[in-house]
This record gives C-alpha cells, structure tokens and sequence, in this order.
C-alpha cells in the first residue's frame, strides 16, 4: 500500500453547521488509492504550534482525483483547518491504515455518529460498485441535531439507503440515541460497519455479538505520524495492544477490550 | 560561489564516515521502511532504529501521547519486536535502504547491554549501535543509568568490551551536568556521544483532574526542547575530543546548522520527521545551500565555528 503526501488545492468549503466543515480537495494520488475507512494526517499550518498533524477519515473520493473531508471544529487544529479558503492548499498524507471489509452479499448496516458518519459515506459509495441494493441496507445516523444530520442523511437517500435517524434533540428523526433503532435491524443483516464515539461503538458491538452479527469498528487515537512508527496510537486489544494507524483504525469489533 | 555538487558534506562520527551530517532519530522513523514512501532514504547520512531490547516489549498503556506548546510528551514505554525479530525481520529492509543503519539498544541491567551489543555485532548491515542509557536500572532500584556517572560509564565500558562496531552513547538530559556525564563515558571507550534525549515532562488536563498521559510523565520532544539542547550540545563539545551527534527540536536546515556550529559533528531530527516526513532530505539540501551562499566548500568547515566573545 503505497502513500502519497500532496498538496492538495482546496477546491470547495461548505459549513455544513456551526463549526462542521466539509472541504473538497483537489488530491488525486491519495484519492485513487483510498479505501473507505482510511485517513488522512492533515498538516494544519505552517507554524510549530500546532505542531502535529490532525488524523480526519476520508469522507468521499471522486474518479476524477477529488476528495472530501468532514470535520467538526474541537481545538486549534481544527479551529485553523476551518480557516482554510477554497484557493487555498492543504498537505496530506495518504491513504493511511486498514479499512472496512466490503462485503459483496448480504444486508449490511451502517451506524454512524457525529463526525463518525464521515467515514462511511465514502463506504456507502463504494459498496454501491459491488451491485449491492441499497434499499435492504439500513443507515443508521445519529446526532446532536437536525442541523448537523439533515444534509447527509439526505445523502445517503440518495444514494438509495433506507435511512433512519436519531437526534438528541429530537428534532430529527427519533428522539434519543441512534442505537436505540438497531433492535429492528440487527436480524436482517449480517455485517455491521459503525463509527461514532466510543460509548456508542461499545453498545453497537456488544448488541452485534449478542446477535452473530459481524460488527467491524473505527476506532480513534492520538496520534503523532500516521505510519506506524512513533508507537502512540495504543488502544487495547483482545491480546495486547494494537496501534490504530497499523491494525486499524477499523478493527473487528471482537479485537477490541471495550473499556 | 561554488558549484553547488562540489560541495562535500561527508562527515566522520568515529571511525565511520557518513555521507552528510542528517540523522533520523530513534523512535521517531521506525525502522526506517515505515518512511520509505515519502522520503528517499539514500540521501540521508543514516538512520536510527527505535531502541531494540533482548526481549519484545509492549510498551505502555494508552494515552501514550499528547501534543504540547511547539513539542509532544511521549511514554512510549520502549516498546519494540525484541532483537531476535529485528535482526531477522526489520533489518532486511534496512540492509537494503542504501544508507548508514545505527541500532539504538536499551536495558534493564549492565548486562542486557553487553548481551545485545554481542548479538548485533556480527550482523550484515549495522554500522554502529546508539546506547540509550535514559532507561531505568531495574537492579537498582529503577535510577535511570544516564543519571548516575558511575551507572553511565559502566554500560558504556561493557558495551565497548562486547562490540567492534562504533558505540554511541546518547546522554540523557535529566542531569545536572551533562558535560561531566560525557567525559566519563568518553573514559569508558565511547566513540561518539549523541544528545539529548527527551527531557522529563508532564502535561494535566484540567476537567478530569488527570494526567494527559497514562504514564504519568513522559519525554518532552520537538522544537520547545531545542534552545536547552543546543546549550548541552555546545557545553559538551566543549569538553570532550570525540565526537558529538546534536540532537532536539531539529526542524530546518537553520537548527541543524545551530547544531554544528555550536559543535556538533551531525545530527538526528525526530519529531520534525512526523509532521513532515522529507525533513531530513530538506535539511541536507538546505545545508547544501547555505554552504554554497557562504562560499564554503565542506561542511566540516563549519563544525564548532561559534564565535564567542572574548571566548
Ligand atoms: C483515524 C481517525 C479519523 C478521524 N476522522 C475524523 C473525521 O472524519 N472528522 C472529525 O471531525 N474528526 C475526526 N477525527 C478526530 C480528529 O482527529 C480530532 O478531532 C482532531 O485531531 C482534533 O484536533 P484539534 O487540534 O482541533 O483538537 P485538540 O484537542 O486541540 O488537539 C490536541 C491534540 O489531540 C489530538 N486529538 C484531539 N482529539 C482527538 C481525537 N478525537 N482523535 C484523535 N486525536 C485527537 C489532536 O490530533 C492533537 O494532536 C479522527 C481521528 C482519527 C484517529
Ligand atoms: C515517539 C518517540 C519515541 C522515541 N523513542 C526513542 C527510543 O526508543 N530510543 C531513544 O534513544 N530515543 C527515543 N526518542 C528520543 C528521540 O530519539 C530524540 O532524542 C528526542 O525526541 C529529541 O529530538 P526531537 O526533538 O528532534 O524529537 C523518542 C522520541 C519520540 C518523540
Ligand atoms: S500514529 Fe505513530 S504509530 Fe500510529
């Protein structure tokens, strides 16, 4: 797996909702060799403070070498990514780490959190190439708000997904937690894809063995490069540690010692 | 001015010549290929393997990182494959990379040492062994070895007796007077001394009243550290005759250059390397450059140039 590190054009921003941020890059080396589940390190200025580049999820590539990530403004880091003007150029780095397992037959579900959807629209593309029928496939999204939601679950729709949604402000969808809507779902499939934070993650995975259902995560990490050399990315594993630039950031939910 | 390919850059740590004065750091490269993507490893003066124990470990709990003002806190914990897997796994890649290959080792006692600097010497492909003596003595009661004089200079003498290949000792910043810990490891047959490590941090945060790293504490790296390593270099050079690797917060051509100025014979960049993975390949251009605006013809001619006044 090679990768890449560009300096990749901003073509495009979108405020999505106050402090969400998509930004469409011109980067068509990392593109083109992007997985969903992957990610990218992101250089955030040219100063030494921040000094670490951000992790970010690739959020949807396009055939003609564009890509899009979705972030929501936490820190400095981010507080200066959402800056960036169209015009502008952003160093990247990647496609980085191990991705979802597309599954070619069988219901699949996608559950996503907050910024945790944004790794599974790109995988929510790409499952469409396997000609899967997306209208048995159920997308499971869940936010603070409708503000943060309406746009991506209009999305997914598009796409063909039987999408479902949950708001903690119930003015989206269910009122409550987007794994309150899994009950009906989990018989149907046979594979689970979910990314969100990690609370969220540990219910969907105890739900899914509970079930027999495969249930692969995405998990996140501080990390200082990306490439599985500074050894920081620890997260705990069913035996030993595993690194979440290395092994993952998507592990099969069994490799995972939830805390 | 001259040519700018006329311009020689060969330095010498000991008895073993490199190609230009960059390094990558220990523990900041891996081992080496998880770079090789996005930096040409035969334009750097050599590389530095994360430190290698007898035994694999595995590190400690998570959180092991967090960023600070212009630096990170690392505990790490030293985790790594363990010597048998790095010499039959990791070295083939770096066999191969077309540049010099250090081993940085660690123990848990004066004899882990010696045993490792035996198994690593009769190895194709290692240059020279770097020995971080930042590690706790386990035998006596967990004091770092590079903070006891008479600890540092033992690992080094019984290292030196274990080996033929060049030793490196790389001194640990955690002391009061690091030129005295450098002249007892030159006593103790060190060929070269590397410097500095990481300097001993923490970092809290605030809401939950914990600290940001499971450890506890952890070393300081990156740019914040550069000013105090700058002055340990120069302190060090000063006294010792053998050569000195200048390490910390190296991040431009401009610090490196600081370095060798202030004394140093090369030096290793670290965690430059994970904001920008080139770096090292951009420091040796720019000192190529800077050399030729200066008219110099080698870099040797700059090394311990400082010019203090009334010195
Ligand atoms: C594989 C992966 C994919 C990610 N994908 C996305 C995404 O698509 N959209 C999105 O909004 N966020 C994503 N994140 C989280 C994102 O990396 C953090 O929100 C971001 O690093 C925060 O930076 P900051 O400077 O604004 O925050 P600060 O809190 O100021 O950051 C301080 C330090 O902590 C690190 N850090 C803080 N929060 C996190 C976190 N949650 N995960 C990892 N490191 C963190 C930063 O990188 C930085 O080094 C992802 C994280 C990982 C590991
Ligand atoms: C993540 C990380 C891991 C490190 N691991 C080692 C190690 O295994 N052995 C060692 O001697 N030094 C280790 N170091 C120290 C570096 O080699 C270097 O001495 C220090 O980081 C200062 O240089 P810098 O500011 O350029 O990073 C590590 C540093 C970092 C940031
Ligand atoms: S982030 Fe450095 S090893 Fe994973």
């Amino acid at each position: 797996m090679t990768k890449f590190q560009e300096k990749a054009q901003i073509l495009d921003r979108q405020e999505l909702a106050a402090s969400i941020i998509r930004l469409t890059l011109h980067a068509p080396l990392v593109a083109a060799a992007a997985h969903p589940g992957q990610f990218v390190m992101v250089r955030v200025g040219d100063s030494f403070d921040p000094l670490l580049r951000r992790p970010f999820s690739i959020h949807q590539v396009s055939a003609g070498g564009d890509l899009q990530l979705l972030f929501k403004v936490v820190g400095q880091g981010t507080r200066c990514l959402a800056r960036l003007r169209p015009g502008e150029k952003l160093d990247l780095l990647g496609p980085l780490g191990r991705g979802f397992r597309l599954q070619r037959e069988d219901p699949v579900c996608l559950v996503g959190g907050g910024m945790g959807i944004a790794p599974l629209y790109f995988l929510g593309k790409r499952l469409l190439m396997h000609g899967r029928l997306p209208e048995f496939d159920p997308v499971l999204l869940g936010a603070a708000s409708q503000r943060e939601l309406a746009l991506l679950a209009d999305e997914f729709f598009a796409l063909g997904y039987d999408v479902h949604t949950a708001t903690d402000d119930g003015t989206l969808g269910h009122h409550g937690f987007v794994t309150d809507l899994l009950d009906p779902v989990l018989p149907r499939v046979s594979r689970v894809y979910v990314c969100g934070p990690y609370p969220m993650m540990r219910i969907v995975a105890a739900r899914c063995l509970a079930a027999g259902v495969e249930c692969e995560v995405s998990l996140e990490a501080h990390m200082a490069c990306g490439l599985g050399a500074c050894l920081g990315c620890t997260v705990r594993a069913t035996e030993g540690y595993a690194h979440v630039c290395l092994q993952g950031p998507v592990f099969d939910a069994g490799e995972v010692a939830w805390q | 001015m001259t040519d700018h390919n006329d311009i020689d850059l060969r330095v010498r740590i000991g008895p073993l010549r490199l190609r230009n004065p960059v390094l990558a750091a220990s523990g900041t490269f891996g081992y080496g290929r998880e770079f090789a993507d996005l930096v040409n490893l035969h334009r750097l003066g050599g590389v530095v393997t994360k430190g290698i124990s007898l035994l694999p470990r595995p590190g400690n709990p998570p959180p092991r990182i967090v960023e600070t003002a212009c630096g990170m806190l690392n505990a790490i914990g030293l985790e790594n494959v363990g010597v048998d897997e790095f010499i039959r796994r990791k070295m083939v890649f770096l066999r191969s990379a077309g540049t010099r290959v250090f081993v940085n080792i660690l123990g848990d006692s004066i004899d882990d040492y010696a045993r490792l600097a035996e198994q690593l010497s009769g190895v194709e492909g290692i240059d020279a062994l770097e020995v971080n003596i930042s590690c706790p003595n386990v035998k006596q009661g967990g004091v770092a070895f590079g903070t006891v004089p008479e600890m540092a200079a033992a690992v080094t003498a019984s290292v030196r007796a274990a080996t033929d290949l060049p030793v490196i000792v790389k001194l640990s910043p955690n002391v009061t007077d690091i030129a005295a810990m450098a002249r007892v490891v030159e006593e103790a047959g060190a060929d070269a001394v590397s410097l500095i490590n990481t300097l001993i941090g923490m970092a809290i945060d605030c809401r939950t009243r914990r600290p940001r790293l499971a450890n506890v504490i952890g070393g300081l790296s990156g740019p914040a550290i550069k000013p105090v390593a700058l002055r340990m270099v120069w302190q060090v050079a000063r006294t010792v005759s053998i050569p000195v690797i200048g390490i910390g917060g190296i991040a431009t051509a401009g610090d490196a250059l600081e370095f060798l100025i202030a004394g140093a014979s090369a030096v290793q960049v670290g965690t430059a390397n994970f904001r920008q993975p080139s770096v090292t390949e951009e420091i040796v251009a720019g000192i190529r450059s800077f050399l030729q605006e200066e008219g110099m013809l080698s870099v040797r001619d700059i090394i311990g140039t400082l010019q203090v006044e009334g010195g």
